[in-house]
């Protein structure tokens, strides 16, 4: 794994970068696994048929698989109790196929009541690039 | 238009358990291979109590009623005009498998731009565990598309 030692995260400033995580293609079978383990049944991400009378050309993932990316990433790097704060905007939709690059930048340092903060910058960009998420967390370091 | 008196609705709280069964399917479909999820001796080891929900799980389980998405139904919004514009999540406890979570959420605003083209719907949710302790926050932002063009 790609856990970040306390003492590297204490010392991080902005600029820095935590591990990146880059997924495996999002499948089809992704795609109904996540439909089944999040509750979200809209048709919209499993059934072709619905997206394309809906005027979609294909199912596209949910949202909320590719924040569970940029989720991923994070427990991969910080203690779970650590995470403070975790929000996106969803700038494009994530098609099937697409390989997502997963990327959280130190964009703040905060000191607060005592305790060290992070301000991470998280991007998440298919192979060619295009933003597909972007957003911040809050991490306590101390 | 969505019908504005909708701004304050209040959604009927309910309650799920954590399942470790469903946070295993969860690692599953997310391609998450630290056993810490997925592996219930892995976990303690880690010094958790039981399986930990990863940081987005608490969205999943409000999913949880028997129709989801019928407050878009009952608002006049067809769900394939619906995208999910934006989500924050604020963490306040840990959740762990066998812990039951109730859910309370609310209409904060509805508003639109583009003249009506584009309507967004805000709902924010207040999840407590069995102990009635406040352990997240959520605030969803969910795009409605009024594809066949906005009227005043």
């Amino acid at each position: 794994m790609s856990r970040v030692s306390s003492a590297a995260l204490r010392a991080m400033k902005v600029g820095d970068e935590l591990p990146h995580l880059t997924t495996a293609p999002i499948s089809r079978l992704t795609l109904a696994l996540y439909a089944g383990a999040s509750g979200d049944h809209n048709p919209m991400h499993v059934d072709s048929d619905f997206a394309r009378l809906a005027g979609a050309p294909d199912v596209f993932a949910h949202g909320m698989l590719a924040m569970a990316y940029l989720g991923r990433m994070l427990t991969a790097a910080l203690p779970m109790s650590a995470l403070r704060q975790f929000g996106v905007r969803f700038a494009a939709v994530t098609q099937v196929g697409d390989v997502l690059n997963c990327r959280a930048e130190v964009t703040e340092r905060i000191e607060r009541d005592g305790h060290t903060l992070l301000k991470l910058g998280l991007t998440a960009t298919n192979a060619a690039g295009e933003l597909k998420l972007a957003g911040d967390a809050l991490v306590a370091i101390d | 238009m969505i019908d504005r008196r909708y701004i304050g609705h209040e959604f009927a709280p309910h309650s799920a358990r954590v399942e470790a069964g469903r946070l295993r399917l969860f690692a599953k479909a997310t391609g998450e291979t630290d056993p810490v999820f997925s592996d219930e001796s892995a976990a303690r080891a880690a010094g958790h109590p039981g399986l930990p929900a990863p940081p987005t799980f608490t969205f999943c389980l409000d999913m949880d009623v028997p129709d989801p998405f019928a407050y878009l139904a009952q608002m006049g919004v067809p769900v394939q005009n619906v995208l999910h514009g934006e989500q924050q999540f604020s963490y306040h406890a840990p959740v762990h498998a066998g812990d039951t979570l109730t859910y309370r959420s609310r209409i904060a605003d509805i508003y639109d731009k583009k003249g009506g083209a584009l309507e967004f719907i805000i709902k924010e949710t207040r999840v407590e565990n069995q102990h009635a302790a406040l352990v997240a926050e959520l605030r969803a932002v969910v795009v409605v598309r009024n594809l066949s063009g906005g009227q005043k």
